[in-house]
């Protein structure tokens, strides 16, 4: 069964499959099949960049301009930088606590290439000097748990990991972690509590700038299962020729995720920074269309927590910048597609009830907040909202992220883009998240909400519950 | 909110400017603090001075600008810089301030008309002053059900309840009983419990104190009043020595309620659940109320003050001063203990004279070494070889500050104890001794000279390691006191000795248990002993100028005057506040005493057994029912308020002892009040110097001063205790105390009575199962002098070769195994 393949996934003419390379690889999680196939010889990169110093190592990714594929978009290579100097033991945290709806691109690398991920760590534990890398996988996510546990039981048989890795003075544990089950796990500080046997709550940065104080207080660097993944391919390739991918301020490719009312959802390595949101919905190789008879009426394009955008944005490209620019975020590469079809107020409602679940308790903001929302939304679609209910949501909202919030621009009656990031009266921006819904879908939407609004002001006894 | 910020020293100033206004702040504190010393209060629920901030309830957000734009920041959790500039009332503050608080009010119950906080609620209070106003929620609000107890003595409101975390970060990082915790999450988060396993801590009603709304109450207090109906005023505590200071409520001349003062070398506002709920115990049914003399039918009757004051005068003069003993005082304020010492070694001439029942340490001991205050043992990165006894369980709030000094200010502790007491999780190394061996432990401690085979039961490497740790270590924090009751004070001397000998400059923090037992020695209390650290050789000119008369030769200690009572050799023995038969260590002792002596004057606030078996007993003012002053085991006093009157006609016992001088022919010199008794002892007595009354009421901090801490008094020579071998079919008995036991101030105090726990035998697993017992295997413990029948419990923290049974259990007396003539005690455990 070695090296057979069943039908690749594609990428564009020119862009290289540089995490995707063994999606298609049946045996690819596979130590053997790692080596074998793929677009790069599996841990032959980790070879060479045992055969440099660290420092070295950490300038090829810091001039690749890697950026971390977890939501923020911030330079691999500069966080590696902000650990302290000559303050040891420095632990690795591994995020794979990917949970957000519509975001599933981390699953499919932990499940498909398992030892991809294996080796980016051991490139980067080799970079910064860490003494043990902590690999934290969402706890739904058996199959990936799973799949890692194995390639570490290879990897670990075949001298990958552990003591004098690869017959060097080199050597780091790579223990894997199973969550609970909890999106807030996913916002690095709660990782780290999660990951130290507490309560996965946010802790405030400062003080706790991970890179500074991390896991039991000591410098750690937490990445991205994507980030990482990507290290094989650049170490086994070059700076110039990842960066011959791209933008100059986005190079390489991203993973998207994309969702919803297109014809072909799936998961998708397009190249970061050119590649349009028109592609991304059109192109046979990806979307291949919005679903026959139907158009476009809005589009999440970097999962739950990110603002709308309308079809006045889908030229846009998948750069950060400008996607930050037109008042959202690239986010975690999760594009949820909605045509006419959809509802405004019960997708506002569906993607706040998630907030509001999923809100860790911590800062009253957001606790109270959010689930406040929920009830609002709920309550306008049981068909006992009040007109002066869209106020109170806006402003409920201000309260748990003060000022203009980030939304698009609306040509069509002349309203500006608010560009991102929004402020928060929280430490974590999960409350705040809970509001690009809200704005995004009364700004574009406001008639929606009216026409459910039932012109009375009377205060339901017993509400009965709209599914949605 | 009831906290003030901590009161520090401004060491490192920076300019910083608050509301448009140029202030001084220490760099590195906490914004909120600078603010508030600076006049610009910020609201908040989550911060508490005392704990690390969590940034959990956002009511403290300001506008700062530290170098990326103004933004929105919890001022509890940003250090001041130089140059910070904030902003505490623009509109962006107002408006989040005012959300918050709309956020907590959503699914709080406005209750406040039948809640006990209510009147007395930041939560109320900030509302009113940052708040809404209205509020815009009309859904449904959260209900559980309410209240639910987590323990015997706290109530849940989980409705009320705004998770700000206080509660739960004072369970795991200042008790170190990390029992309550959230459960769930988001607006369905709530503080449980785990399953079957209640809030069960010793300091548990603190979290009802410092709980900002309604949410946790305390059984004690709930309903009984309304914070505009409560008087107040501060006080300290004494049911232990650490001297914590409090606030005490009264309502309707009835005290209600104390809640911890934050007094920077002492108790940081906390309290134990002993000394919180104490007010419990003054308000019992069974106070005395009456003077009672015994009639001849043999039954103790209500008598007038007149009748039973002349009995015991005309007792007192009937017979030879040397057959007179006064035993206890440790309870009584600074000045009633002055006036018994004068009125026992000046107006009768008896110097049978001592405060402690033989479970103490002599008084040259406590007063003969060079002194540590709490502060000077808990210093940043000191290191403490702890003597003591488990100070969770007789010292609970000294636990807590070592607790802390070893958790957060790298303070290493060594501890010799002879079972693993509440300390030594915390302790850098933790050693389980062999009853009596003590001494040979320290010396080797001290030395490093460590024999291969061990010592006192403890291998070798683990001596060695902890000796590294305190080697080199010249300025020393020792804190001495008694762990095992059933080894005699001798052993713990000697141990003491040995530290002197290796380390001179070390200095000793004595832990004995008794409220006032350090205000005792220093006003006297003791055989040889004079006021103001002085003995019969140095003292008698000061105090024969004072008083006329004082005694030539050195009296009967503790232990001296029960067996003396025991043989006949006494015909009246008083007993201020102590209780022999239920607190003696050694039972059959006790007994006989009070069975030996002719007449027992007994002076006391509760009927406990001792007082049951007197001839004369005479109603005294508890706490917070006379005024005074009180010495804890540091040496600082404090000023003591009455809050309420005493009970019935009982009366002050200093006023007891005035009034028996009078009738004895003499005069303790005072007018009207016990101030002049203060002053008379500050005037005569060099180490009171600039303690006058007038001093400690211009105090304006809640710390009290401190007597001096260097040594006045000369350390006798001792002989060193020669303690036998155990022999291998025995075991080595350990008596120790725990903080819930027998005594009349638990026995008495309604919510804590509960909580006394079963008695047992605490086995280590070895010894155990070399004898084929288990946990709840019922065994005969048997000394030479007396045996009892107990459940086993096996223990790990229990060194093999040790048996290890609580002091004063109402279920098992162990102070019948105790002969107090033994240096140690031996049993035999067998099975029933």
């Amino acid at each position: 069964m070695i090296g057979t393949t069943t039908p690749a996934m594609p990428t564009a003419p020119g862009v290289p499959a540089i995490v995707s390379s063994r999606f298609g690889v049946a045996d690819g999680h596979t130590l053997e099949g790692y080596r074998s196939s793929g677009s790069y010889e599996g841990y032959s990169a980790l070879r060479a960049v045992l055969e440099m110093s660290p420092s070295a190592a950490s300038e090829i990714v810091k001039d690749a301009s890697l950026l971390g594929r977890g939501g923020a978009g911030f330079p691999a290579g500069i966080k590696w930088g902000f650990c302290p100097a000559d303050v040891w033991p420095r632990y690795i945290v591994v995020n794979g606590d990917e949970s957000e709806p519509g975001t599933y691109k981390d699953r499919v690398l932990m499940e498909r290439d398992p030892h991809q991920l294996i080796e980016g760590c051991l490139i980067a534990a080799y970079a910064i000097g860490a003494a043990q890398v902590f690999l934290y996988v969402r706890g739904e996510m058996a199959h990936a748990q799973e799949r890692i546990a194995a390639a570490l039981n290879e990897a670990y048989a075949a001298g990958l990991v552990g003591r004098n890795i690869l017959g060097t003075d080199f050597s780091v544990d790579i223990v894997l972690h199973w969550g609970a089950g909890a999106y807030i796990v996913g916002e690095e500080t709660a990782l780290i509590e999660s990951l130290e046997g507490n309560r996965g709550m946010p802790r405030l940065k400062p003080p706790f700038f991970p890179a500074a104080k991390g896991v039991y207080l000591a410098p750690t660097i937490v990445n991205n299962v994507e980030t990482l993944s990507n290290l094989p391919w650049l170490f086994s390739h070059s700076v110039e020729e990842y960066r011959s991918v791209g933008t100059d301020s986005s190079p390489g490719t991203r993973l998207i995720a994309l969702s919803g009312h297109v014809e072909n959802p799936g998961i998708f390595e397009v190249a970061q920074g050119t590649t349009t949101f028109r592609e991304l919905f059109e192109s046979e190789l990806y979307g291949n269309g919005i679903r026959a008879g139907h158009e476009l009426k809005m589009f999440i394009p970097g999962g739950a927590s990110a603002p709308w955008f309308f079809p006045e944005q889908v030229d846009l490209p998948l750069e950060g910048r400008v996607v930050g620019g037109a008042g959202s975020m690239l986010g975690s590469g999760a594009v949820v597609v909605m045509d006419e079809t959809t509802d405004a107020v019960r997708a506002c409602l569906r993607l706040v009830r998630f907030f509001a679940r999923e809100s860790c308790g911590k800062c009253t903001p957001c606790r109270e907040g959010t689930t406040w929302e929920e009830k609002i939304l709920q309550r306008i679609l049981d068909g006992h909202g009040r007109p002066s209910d869209l106020e109170l949501l806006l402003d409920v909202a201000d309260n748990i992220s003060p000022g203009p919030y980030p939304v698009a621009s609306d040509p069509a009656n002349d309203l500006d883009a608010v560009p991102y990031p929004p402020r928060q009266t929280t430490i974590c921006p999960l409350g705040p998240s809970s509001v690009a819904p809200i704005t995004s879908a009364i700004r574009r939407f406001r008639h929606e909400f009216e026409d459910k609004i039932v012109q009375r002001d009377l205060i339901p006894v017993e509400g009965v519950s709209v599914d949605v | 909110m009831s906290e003030p910020p901590r009161r520090i020293e401004i060491t490192e100033p920076v300019t910083i400017t608050v509301d448009g206004r140029e202030v001084t702040a220490q760099n590195g504190e906490w914004l909120i603090d600078a603010c508030e010393r600076n006049d610009a209060y910020i609201p908040r629920f989550c911060y508490h001075p005392r704990m690390e901030p969590v940034g959990m309830c956002r009511m403290c957000l300001v506008e700062v600008d530290t170098g990326r734009g103004p933004a929105l920041q919890p001022s509890c959790m940003l250090p001041v810089t130089p140059g910070m500039s904030v902003d505490t009332t623009n509109d962006k503050v107002a408006k989040a301030q005012d959300g918050v608080l709309e956020f907590l009010l959503s699914n709080h119950p406005l209750d406040c008309p039948v809640c006990d906080k209510g009147g007395e609620c930041p939560l109320q209070d900030q509302t009113m002053a940052y708040g809404p106003g209205e509020s815009r929620f009309v859904e449904e609000k959260r209900h559980y059900e309410k209240p639910i107890p987590i323990s015997e003595t706290v109530f849940l409101d989980r409705e009320r309840c705004i998770l700000c975390d206080r509660c739960t970060r004072f369970a795991s990082d200042v008790a170190g009983d990390p029992l309550i915790h959230f459960i769930d999450r988001g607006s369905q988060t709530e503080i449980a419990t785990f399953p079957d396993e209640p809030f069960a801590s010793y300091f548990s009603g603190n979290t009802v104190q410092i709980c900002p709304v309604g949410a946790l109450t305390a059984k004690p207090y709930r309903f009984r009043a309304r914070p505009w109906d409560l008087e107040e005023v501060e006080s300290t505590c004494t049911s232990c020595s650490v001297g914590c200071r409090v606030t005490i409520q009264s309502s309707r001349n009835q005290l209600v309620r104390y809640q911890g003062v934050d007094s920077d070398p002492v108790n940081w506002s906390w309290l134990c659940d002993k000394g919180r709920f104490g007010h419990e115990a003054s308000n019992s049914e069974d106070r005395l109320r009456e003077p009672m003399r015994r009639s001849e039918d043999g039954a103790l009757r209500v008598a007038q003050w007149s009748d039973a004051l002349g009995a015991a005068a005309a007792a007192i003069r009937s017979v030879d001063p040397s057959r007179v003993a006064v035993l206890g005082g440790a309870r009584l304020t600074n000045e009633s203990q002055y006036a018994w010492t004068k009125l026992a070694k000046s107006v009768i001439g008896t110097d049978h004279v001592d405060a402690q029942l033989g479970d103490g340490l002599p008084a040259e001991v406590v007063l003969g070494l060079p002194g540590a205050s709490i502060d000077d043992v808990c210093a940043k990165g000191g290191t403490v070889l702890y003597l003591g006894p488990d100070p969770k369980e007789e010292l609970p709030v000294l636990y807590l500050r070592l607790r802390h000094a070893a958790v957060s200010d790298s303070v290493r502790i060594v501890e010799c104890s002879p079972m693993r007491s509440g300390l030594s999780p915390y302790a850098a190394a933790s050693l389980q001794y062999a009853p009596g061996e003590l001494p040979a432990l320290v010396a080797a401690l001290c030395s490093g000279d460590v024999p291969d085979g061990g010592v006192a039961g403890v291998d070798a490497d683990t001596v060695r390691s902890a000796a590294a740790l305190l080697d080199g270590i010249d300025d020393l924090s020792v804190v001495v006191g008694r762990a095992n009751l059933a080894e005699t004070a001798g052993v713990v001397v000697d141990a003491i000795d040995a530290v002197r000998s290796a380390r001179p400059g070390a200095r000793y923090l004595s832990a004995l248990r008794r409220g006032n037992v350090r205000g005792a020695l220093e006003a006297g209390m003791s055989p040889g002993l004079l006021p103001g650290r002085t003995t019969i050789a140095t003292g008698s000119a000061t105090w024969t100028e004072a008083w006329g008369a004082v005694p030539t030769a050195a009296g009967l200690d503790g232990l001296g005057i029960l067996d003396a009572a025991a043989e006949g050799r006494l015909d009246v023995l008083i007993l201020l506040g102590a209780d022999p038969l239920t607190d003696a260590a050694d039972r059959s002792l006790a007994r006989r005493a009070i069975a030996g002596a002719g007449t027992v004057i007994s002076l006391d606030s509760l009927p406990s057994a001792s007082t049951l078996q007197s001839d004369i007993v005479l109603p005294v003012a508890a706490f917070g029912e006379c005024d005074g002053t009180t010495t804890n085991l540091e040496g600082r006093v404090t000023v003591l308020h009455q809050k309420v009157t005493p009970p019935g006609t009982a009366r002050t016992d200093w006023m007891i002892a005035a009034e028996l001088a009078l009738r004895l022919g003499g005069d303790l010199g005072v007018e009207s009040s016990q101030v002049e008794l203060w002053d008379e002892l500050v005037k005569h007595s060099a180490p009171h110097d600039g303690l006058s009354s007038a001093a400690l009421a211009a105090q304006e901090d809640p710390d009290g001063l401190l007597l001096p801490l260097d040594a006045t008094i000369e350390l006798a020579a001792t002989t060193p205790t020669n303690v036998p071998p155990r022999s291998a079919d025995s075991l080595r008995l350990v008596v120790n105390r725990t903080l819930y036991d027998s005594g009349s101030a638990i026995s008495h105090c309604a919510s804590s009575a509960a909580l006394v726990p079963e008695a047992s035998v605490r086995l280590s697993p070895a010894d155990a199962a070399a004898m084929g017992l288990e946990t709840g295997t019922f065994v005969t413990v048997a000394s030479s002098h007396g045996s009892v029948s107990v459940p086993a419990v096996v223990d790990p923290g229990v060194p093999g070769g040790a048996a290890v049974v609580r002091h004063n259990l109402e279920s098992v007396d162990a102070g019948v195994l105790v002969d107090a003539a033994d240096p140690v005690c031996d049993v035999r455990v067998e099975l029933r």
